[in-house]
């Protein structure tokens, strides 16, 4: 038992001088993470600053411009001109010099005085839809706000049924608590996949797979001496991005820390297996990487990590319960944003260890196979 | 090749060229004012031990590296400012050329010719005679990929001739090809320079190479050591090379005593003796070994190559280990009672790869502390063998023993203990120091505290590593890499050693250490196999098998195979004529495998 923990943690010693003795697969393990990081954090976010928009308004009363003025008004949106013809328009929007142009017809006023409903007319760029979607929330909000305050002024009947809305766990719906955990997530599978997806591809370009083969070690001393490297670098990553997240980012952490670790063990468990089954398989780093990125690219997509999985079609759905990221997904969001413990979480858990199990065995499986 | 004829024009002139690295160890000075001129129409060879500065000198010349200083003309160019002028003339060969596996032999040719511009109404013209030189036109819709290593190399030079370069650069081309196909390449390129009036300049590591080309030029430590035609320099030889014979030493013992001798310059063994090249003009032998056979024998260059190095350089090689450094035998109490047991045995061992016979009913066996010699062409089945061997690869029938341990059946683990294994390729961990490698392939072999340290201690001792203890593996010279690697492969104490073609594109000291200490090692008891390319190294083997198309062709002693090889035509072949010959008895020539 003795001999086989010193084997063992010879075998973790190696890789870990093996990863972090060269510069260069030094700098690809710490440097491409953290800027991602911050890049993405900053980036990628859904939530629209600085919208350019023109106005076209034909009413010359006053209503007309207590709405344009809660535009001018609002952080979000920079007046870029103002345009008098149709023709105006089209050039400024096919030009993508502004994403919305607000028209209000002549008789907006006229129409608010006389009691009856204005309109407010709001052309958007379609091309960016998704832009365009948000964006059209924003304008509702405003143009919202001034209806109501205008039914109040002037003692007027209230719609029917108004609609109060109320986020929980995130009561701005600031898309950048939505987005951090996430990146905890994306940034963790990268490098834990990494680390293993080349680690047996590059032993066999040096030769000495065949070197490591041709000792007493064991496959599965072989297996545990390349994961437990990956879990330190995995666990390492993941708490200094989870201290950006928080501190840098105030994203909060509700939950407990108990939580995010099982979970971020158990999904680097998964990362890890997926990384040795393609390093298994593979007979150089080139294919190693192409193998890695051939699973990163759609476990992303279907992840839920930009879009929901409840949107995708039923086959697929289907299909994402064998990607890790999802489940590890609903850990962070539930252990970040709603403070949920361990066992809520259980299924995602159960899902995870499945999934880093199965692989292992199968990595395993591979490498005996190759021997033969 | 004429040398009395009229003096041609140089095609190649170097002047003074410097070009320096940088490295961790400090500022290294791989080529320090390196001057000479080739002829055109002549094959000139640079030689010299690894780390000389060959490749850097062919890089130079082909345009891809620039000097510190000095300048160089080639065909009437400035490689420095002309070169791709000059790269659409001269035809380049690196040490890996880089073939296109994934692309035939046809497309891999197409390339080239398309790389440097040959107009396709030409291509048909000049392929021709490069297909029938290298015998590859029957192959010309198969993968490079599929070739073996001498086709492969052919292949490389066809390409390198396809637009017909009237200068060509050859970085070792010969390193791991077979002696049959490095005599077939060499008769391409003689033919090359006969018909075409080519100019060839090549590196190479083997000395019986240099000895056919018409000049040479010496490199060491990035200096011209010396220049001339190879019979003059041979003739400054004459006089000091000796066959030295002790009867109650084996040539293994006497061998690395000689080595130690001041003023001999150079010693390996040689049909029942040692082979000495002295400083004065009689070997001056310590009197503990007086009853000495001494017979003058006429010098080869390798002779004066390593009377040159001895010269300029001082005595190169380390000194030889000697037993107190190592005491194996006290350690592994197995190895000294076991004498008379067979270490390998093979019976009937075959491995079949689909449809291929890649070993086909394969027996022999290999003594206690016997050195093995397994030779063959590229793709013999020496490879598959060893893979066995090791486990790395299970036969498809037959029963191997090792150590009288049927290995198919007994644990994994205490066979693996038993042998020591050591590939072509130097398989080191090359981001890890000497130091952490050895720390690594010990405790691989379940060694652990103070057993361990002392071991790594003595290891790094006796293979004199303890300077590079902290340099990483991937930064040393060749010669220290292998002989890491074998420091590695023996830490463990193995009482069988598999070495596969273990001095590949090693240079001609480091070989001779090399053997050395394996020559010591089977003095202890381990049993070696090894295969290799260098049939000069064959003779150090007390035995040899001779394999071809996965079955054994030929057994017995160097001298029993050089025997069978006697006609009256050769009335003493080497054992590379031996090899080739029954070779081309097995199968005639002109027919690929």
């Amino acid at each position: 038992m003795k001999a086989l923990a010193i084997r063992i943690l010879r075998l973790a010693q190696k890789e870990f001088l093996a990863l972090l003795r060269d510069k260069k697969s030094r700098m690809v393990l710490i440097v491409p993470p953290l800027v991602q990081l911050i890049v993405f954090s900053y980036a990628a976010t859904f939530d629209l600053n600085h919208i350019s928009y023109a106005v076209w308004n034909e009413d010359p009363g006053l209503y007309s411009r207590q709405v344009l003025a809660r535009f001018s008004g609002s952080p979000n949106f920079r007046l870029l001109k103002s345009v008098d013809s149709e023709k105006e328009v089209r050039a400024l929007i096919d030009n993508r010099k502004v994403l919305l142009v607000l028209h209000i017809r002549s008789t907006f006023s006229r129409d608010l005085l006389a009691g009856r409903p204005g309109t407010v007319e709001a052309l958007v760029d379609g091309r960016q839809s998704n832009t365009a979607m948000i964006l059209m929330g924003y304008v509702q909000t405003i143009v919202q706000g001034f209806s109501d305050d205008f039914v109040a002024a002037n003692g007027l009947t209230p719609p029917i049924a108004p609609l109060s809305l109320r986020a929980w766990y995130n009561p701005n719906l600031k898309s950048r608590w939505f987005i951090v955990p996430g990146i905890v997530g994306l940034l963790t599978l990268v490098v834990s996949l990494l680390v293993t997806a080349l680690s047996v591809a590059r032993e066999r370009e040096d030769g000495t797979f065949d070197q490591l083969l041709v000792t007493p070690l064991r496959p599965f001393d072989i297996i545990m001496g390349k994961i437990i490297p990956g879990f330190v670098i995995g666990f390492a990553e993941s708490t200094a991005i989870v201290l950006v997240g928080v501190f840098l980012f105030h994203v909060p952490l509700r939950g407990s820390l108990p939580a995010l670790y099982l979970g971020i063990f158990l999904f680097t468990l998964s990362g890890l297996g997926v990384g040795l089954m393609i390093s298994s398989l593979v007979s150089t780093q080139q294919q190693g990487l192409l193998g890695a990125f051939l699973f990163l690219v759609p476990s992303i997509i279907l992840s839920g990590f930009a879009t929901p999985i409840a949107n995708m079609p039923q086959i697929i759905q289907d299909m994402t319960l064998i990607n890790p990221l999802r489940y590890f997904l609903v850990i962070l969001r539930e252990v970040f944003l709603q403070g949920a413990g361990i066992r809520i979480l259980i299924p995602e858990y159960a899902a995870l260890a499945a999934i880093g199990i199965g692989s292992l065995l199968l990595a395993g499986h591979f490498f005996r196979k190759r021997i033969g | 090749m004429a040398a009395d004829s009229p003096p041609r024009t140089a095609v190649l002139s170097v002047r003074n060229i410097v070009r320096t690295f940088r490295s961790p160890r400090g500022i290294i000075r791989a080529l320090d004012d390196v001057s000479f001129d080739v002829a055109e129409g002549t094959i000139t060879g640079l030689i010299g031990p690894d780390g000389a500065g060959k490749t850097t000198l062919l890089r130079i010349l082909a345009g891809i590296l620039g000097a510190d200083s000095g300048r160089a003309t080639i065909l009437g160019f400035d490689p420095a400012t002309e070169a791709p002028a000059l790269q659409r003339h001269l035809g380049y060969m690196p040490q890996k050329f880089g073939l296109y596996e994934d692309l035939t032999v046809g497309e891999n040719l197409d390339l080239h010719a398309d790389l440097h511009g040959v107009p396709p109404e030409r291509r048909a013209e000049l392929y021709a005679p490069l297909l029938s030189m290298t015998a590859l036109g029957p192959f010309r819709t198969r993968l490079a990929g599929k070739l073996s290593g001498g086709m492969k190399q052919k292949l490389g030079v066809a390409c390198s001739l396809v637009h017909a370069p009237p200068l060509l650069l050859l970085d070792e081309p010969t390193v791991g090809v077979d002696p049959v196909s490095r005599r077939e390449l060499w008769e391409i390129l003689a033919r090359q320079v006969r018909e075409n009036r080519t100019t060839l300049l090549v590196s190479t590591a083997y000395m019986d190479e240099a000895s056919r080309f018409d000049r040479v030029v010496i490199l060491h430590a990035g200096k011209v050591l010396g220049e001339g035609r190879p019979e003059d320099l041979v003739s400054e030889a004459r006089g000091h090379v000796f066959h030295v014979a002790y009867p109650s030493w084996s040539p293994r013992k006497l061998e690395p005593f000689l080595a130690k001798v001041p003023g001999i310059l150079d010693a390996v063994g040689e049909d029942g003796g040692v082979r000495v090249v002295v400083e004065g003009s009689a070997p001056p032998l310590p009197a503990e070994i007086s009853t000495t056979r001494i017979e003058p024998v006429p010098p080869r260059f390798e002779d004066a190559f390593m009377q040159r190095l001895a010269r300029g350089a001082g005595k190169t090689s380390r000194t030889a280990p000697s037993p107190e450094n190592l005491g194996w035998q006290n350690k592994k109490p197995g190895l000294a009672d076991g004498g008379h047991e067979e270490a390998i045995i093979i019976r009937e061992l075959t491995r079949d790869f689909g449809s291929f016979r890649a070993v086909d009913h394969l027996t022999f066996s290999v003594g206690r502390g016997e050195i093995f010699g397994l030779l063959g062409a590229n793709g013999a089945g020496k490879t598959t063998t060893f893979r066995m061997l090791s486990g790395l690869l299970l036969p498809t029938s037959g029963e191997l023993r090792i150590d009288g341990k049927d290995v198919l059946g007994s644990r994994v683990a205490e066979i693996r203990g038993r042998l020591g294994y050591m590939s072509q390729k130097f398989s080191l961990y090359s981001q890890l120091t000497v130091h952490q490698n050895l720390v690594f392939f010990t405790s691989a072999y379940g060694m652990s505290g103070k057993r361990q340290r002392d071991r790594i201690a003595e290891i790094e001792a006796f293979f004199e590593l303890e300077a590079y203890r902290e340099e990483s593996a991937g930064l040393l010279p060749l010669g220290f890499r292998q002989r890491l690697a074998l420091a590695a492969s023996v830490a463990h104490e193995p009482s069988i050693l598999l070495l596969d073609e273990p001095t590949s594109g090693v240079d001609p000291v480091a070989r001779r250490e090399f053997w050395r200490t394996i020559s010591q090692l089977s003095l202890w008891g381990v049993s070696v196999l090894v295969t290799t390319h260098f049939m000069t190294e064959a003779e150090y083997c007390d035995r040899v098998a001779i394999m071809a198309q996965g079955q054994l062709l030929a057994l017995g002693s160097p001298a029993e195979i050089r025997a069978r090889a006697r006609t009256p035509e050769t009335p003493d072949p080497t054992l590379e004529d031996a090899f080739i010959r029954l070779l081309e008895q097995a199968q005639p020539p002109g027919v690929p495998a």
